[in-house]
C-alpha cells in the first residue's frame, strides 16, 4: 500500500522545523520521510555528524521522539544498549508497548569510524533499523574524503589538485557489507523516490531483527550544487544507476526501481562542481572509468537479482 | 551469610549475580575475563534475569551500557587496562550524562611494552573522566564495595568503578563471606535511574550539542555532583556495615593516630604493609599507615585528618605519571597536604609496575628512609623501589 501524500502531509513532523540544517539539505529532507513513517513510539540513536550538530543545540531539540546521542562511532552500540534494556524492562513488566529503535549515522559514522560497532551490533541481531544518510564524506567538519566518497570527487582531503584528481579510490559498498553479515533486511534508497523510501523503512521496522538502509543523502553544500537541485541531483544518481535502489530481504536481492532508459553517469556528474575537474580533458579517463565501473556494478546487481528468483 | 573460597573475579562475578542487573554489556580482557565468564554461565543457567549484550569492543561496552542506562535500567560491565583505555571516550559521557553505571574494573597495567599484571595506571589514567572510584585491599572488600557501589551510584547519579589488583587479588583465592541474595536485593532496592528514553510519550533528548552558552554550567553541575558524593560513600559504607558487620569509609587508616612516619598506599599493597606496620610497632617504631579507599571524588578532608601531623609521608605509588615530578598519587596527597600550614614532607616511592612483586623487606626499607628523613637525614624526593637500575 504506497503512502499518501496528502495524508502524510496532515501529521506532525517528528523531526520538527526549525532546525539548523542548510538550505538544501538532503539529510533533513530523509529525516522527515524516515520519521514519518516510524511514529512517536521510536527512540532514536544519533551518531556525532551534520544531522545531530543541527537539530539539538542546546536547550533547543528538533526531535519529538526520545532522542540520544552519545558519540561518532558508537550509534550502532547505543542502540543495542537501549535495545537491550528495553528487552529486560518488558521481561520484568516495566514496560509493554512496542517501540522502533533507529540508529541513524552519516557515512562518516557508517562506513569509516563507526564499521565496528555496526558490524557488532548486527552479528548480535538486536531488533533496532539503522539508517546510514550517506551524504558522500565527512560534511559536518567540512567535507573530508571518507570510506563513501566516490571516485574522481573533490574534497578537502582529497583536493583537485594539479598532480592528484580529487579521490583516486573507489568508494565501500557498504549495503553490500552490511548484506554479507546475512541480517534479515538491508536496502538502498534515495529520497528523490520517497515511496521506496518509506516503503523500506516500514519493512525494516516490521523486520524481526536487525535492519539497514542506506539513504543517499546529497549535500548542496559538499557537492557544489545549486540548493533547489538536491532532489533532481538524488534522482540522477538513481537514474544513471550510480545509486541502485534495491532490496536484500532474507537473502534475496530484489531492485526495487529500474530506469527504463539509464542515463550515462557523466550526467550525473557534470551536476556537481565536486567533479568539475573531470571534465578537463586530462581526467575524462576518470569518468570512463566511473561508467565502467557503474555498469560492472550495475550488472553485478541484476544477477544477484536473478539468482534470487 | 556463606563462607566461601573466591578470588576476587569470582566474589565480583558472585556479586553481579546477586545484584541481578538489568543489562550487563562486556567484553574479555585480563586478567578481569573471567568475571565475564563466570557472569555469561550465569545468564545461560539462568540464574539471572540481566539481558547480556556480548559486544565486540570496550568501546562498544559502554556505549551500549550508556545507552541502557539512560532507557532506566540498572547496567554493570567489567573490563581492565586496555580496555578501560579504550572507554575513555566514553567514560566522560556516561558521567556527565549522570549515569549510574558500575565497572568492576581489574588494575592491570597499560601498554607499551604490553604487560597483563598488575599496575593502577590504567585507572588513574581514567582519573579526569568524573566517575567515582574505589580501590580494594582485598577480595572481601572487592565483594563488599561492588554491592555498595550500586547504591552510590544510584544516590549520586554518578558512574562508579570498584578495582580490584589484578592475579594478584583477580586470581588468589582468599576466604569470602557472602551474603544471601536476599540481602544483597534488600540492602539495594529497586534501581532508581536519573530519566528514561523509553517513555514515549514524554520524549527527552539525551546528549545534545552544547556551546558556549551553556556548556560550563552543565560541567559545573557535574563537579558539584562530585562534590557532593563522601557523604553518599559514606552514608552507603555505614549502612552496609550496620547491616552486614563490615564497615567502609573513604580512607582507611591503620595505627597512624599517634604514628610519626606513616606511608600512604593503594589496593593489595595495603595489607603488606600493614604486617610491617605491625613489625615496625612491635620493634617501637612510630610507623603508621593510610590506605585510600577512594581516589575521586579526592577524600581531602581525611587526608589533611590523618596526616597533618606526621614528622614524614612516604607516598606509594604503584603507577608512574610521567609528569616527571613523581606518581598521580603523590602529587594528589602532596597537593592535599598544602593547606597544612607546616606541612609534613612528602617523598614518593613508585613501585610494583607491570606486576613486579613489592616485598615486605622493601616496605621496611621505605620505613627506614623515611625514619632516616624523619631524623634529618636528606634523601631523594621521588624514589623508585624494586626496579635494575
Amino acid at each position: 500500500m504506497p503512502f499518501d501524500l496528502k495524508e502524510l502531509s496532515k501529521e506532525k513532523d517528528l523531526f520538527a522545523p526549525g532546525h539548523r540544517a542548510c538550505a538544501g539539505c538532503g539529510p533533513a529532507i530523509v529525516m522527515r520521510q524516515i520519521m514519518a513513517v516510524a511514529g512517536k513510539d521510536t527512540v532514536v540513536g544519533f551518531a556525532t555528524g551534520c544531522m545531530e550538530v543541527v537539530s539539538t543545540i542546546f536547550p533547543y531539540t528538533a526531535w519529538r521522539v526520545p532522542y540520544i546521542h552519545v558519540a561518532f562511532e558508537n550509534a550502532a552500540a547505543v542502540i543495542s544498549g537501549v535495545e537491550a534494556a528495553y528487552k529486560a524492562l518488558k521481561r520484568k513488566g516495566k514496560i509493554n508497548k512496542k517501540i522502533n529503535f533507529i540508529a541513524i549515522a552519516g557515512d562518516g559514522g557508517t562506513y569509516d569510524i563507526g564499521i565496528q560497532a555496526l558490524s557488532g551490533a548486527l552479528e548480535r541481531g538486536h531488533n533496532f533499523l539503522y539508517v546510514c544518510y550517506d551524504n558522500q564524506a565527512y560534511m559536518n567538519t567540512g567535507i573530508q574524503r571518507s570510506g563513501a566518497t566516490p571516485l574522481g570527487a573533490h574534497t578537502t582531503t582529497s583536493p583537485a589538485g594539479d598532480v592528484i584528481p580529487g579521490k583516486v579510490q573507489w568508494r565501500k559498498d557498504l549495503t553490500e557489507i552490511v548484506a554479507a553479515h546475512g541480517i534479515p533486511y538491508a536496502a538502498q534508497a534515495s529520497p528523490s523516490h520517497w515511496n521506496d523510501l518509506m516503503e523500506k523503512v516500514k519493512k525494516a521496522l516490521e523486520t524481526e531483527g536487525p535492519a539497514f538502509i542506506n539513504v543517499l543523502a546529497p549535500c548542496p553544500v559538499g557537492w557544489y550544487f545549486s540548493p533547489e537541485r538536491t532532489i533532481k541531483i538524488a534522482k540522477l544518481a538513481v537514474d544513471t544507476l550510480f545509486w541502485p535502489l534495491y532490496e536484500v530481504e532474507n537473502g534475496k536481492h530484489r531492485i526495487t526501481y529500474k530506469p527504463r532508459k539509464p542515463k550515462p553517469v557523466e550526467e550525473w556528474l557534470k551536476e556537481q562542481g565536486r567533479f568539475r575537474h573531470l571534465f578537463q580533458e586530462k581526467n575524462r579517463w576518470i569518468i570512463e572509468e566511473f561508467q565502467r565501473q557503474v555498469n560492472e556494478r550495475w550488472e553485478r546487481l541484476l544477477r544477484l537479482e536473478e539468482a534470487s528468483l | 551469610m556463606k563462607i566461601k573460597a573466591l578470588t576476587a573475579n569470582e566474589a565480583m562475578a558472585e556479586a553481579m549475580r546477586q545484584i541481578n542487573p538489568d543489562v550487563v554489556a562486556a567484553y574479555p580482557i585480563t586478567p578481569a575475563t573471567e568475571i565475564v565468564q563466570h557472569f555469561a554461565s550465569f545468564v545461560a543457567d539462568g540464574l539471572v534475569t540481566t539481558e547480556f549484550v556480548p559486544v565486540e569492543s570496550e568501546h562498544s561496552a559502554m556505549s551500549a551500557c550508556i545507552g541502557a542506562a539512560a532507557a532506566g535500567a540498572r547496567v554493570m560491565t567489567s573490563t581492565a587496562s586496555q580496555g578501560l583505555a579504550l572507554m575513555h571516550e566514553v567514560l566522560y559521557i556516561a558521567a556527565a550524562l549522570r549515569l549510574p553505571i558500575v565497572i568492576c574494573e581489574i588494575n592491570r597495567a597499560l601498554s607499551a611494552p604490553i604487560n597483563i599484571h598488575c599496575d593502577h595506571s590504567d585507572t588513574f589514567g581514567a582519573r579526569d573522566s568524573g566517575w567515582i572510584q574505589i580501590y580494594s585491599e582485598d577480595s572481601q572488600e572487592a565483594y563488599d564495595s561492588v554491592i555498595q557501589a550500586v547504591k552510590i551510584a544510584e544516590e549520586a547519579f554518578l558512574p562508579v568503578m570498584v578495582t580490584a589488583d589484578g592475579f594478584i587479588l583477580s586470581h588468589a583465592m582468599q576466604r569470602i563471606e557472602v551474603l544471601e541474595d536476599e540481602e544483597v536485593k534488600e540492602f539495594l532496592g529497586e534501581p532508581k535511574t536519573p530519566y528514561t528514553v523509553l517513555d514515549t510519550d514524554n520524549p527527552i533528548t539525551v546528549g545534545p550539542l552544547d556551546l558556549q552558552d551553556y556548556f560550563f554550567e552543565h560541567k559545573r553541575q557535574e563537579a558539584e555532583a562530585m562534590r557532593l558524593a563522601p557523604p553518599i560513600i559514606e552514608k552507603v559504607g555505614k549502612e552496609f556495615g550496620e547491616r552486614f558487620g563490615r564497615y567502609y569509609g573513604l580512607v582507611d587508616p591503620y595505627r597512624l593516630e599517634d604514628a610519626e612516619v606513616a606511608v600512604v598506599v593503594m589496593g593489595s599493597t595495603a595489607g603488606t604493609a600493614k604486617e610491617v606496620v605491625d613489625k615496625l610497632r612491635e620493634e617501637g617504631k612510630p610507623a603508621g599507615l593510610l590506605r585510600m579507599r577512594v581516589l575521586r571524588p579526592l577524600p581531602l578532608k581525611e587526608i589533611v585528618e590523618n596526616l597533618r601531623d606526621k614528622k614524614v609521608i612516604g607516598v606509594m605509588d604503584r603507577a608512574e605519571g610521567m609528569s616527571g615530578f613523581g606518581g598521580p598519587l603523590y602529587t594528589e596527597i602532596r597537593s592535599g597536604l598544602y593547606d597544612v600550614p607546616s606541612h609534613p614532607p612528602l617523598y614518593n616511592y613508585i613501585y610494583g609496575l607491570g606486576g613486579r612483586d613489592i616485598k615486605p623487606e622493601e616496605i621496611e626499607e621505605i620505613f627506614k628512609e623515611l625514619f632516616d628523613a624523619a631524623a634529618g637525614k636528606e634523601i631523594p624526593r621521588v624514589n623508585y623501589k624494586g626496579v635494575r637500575e
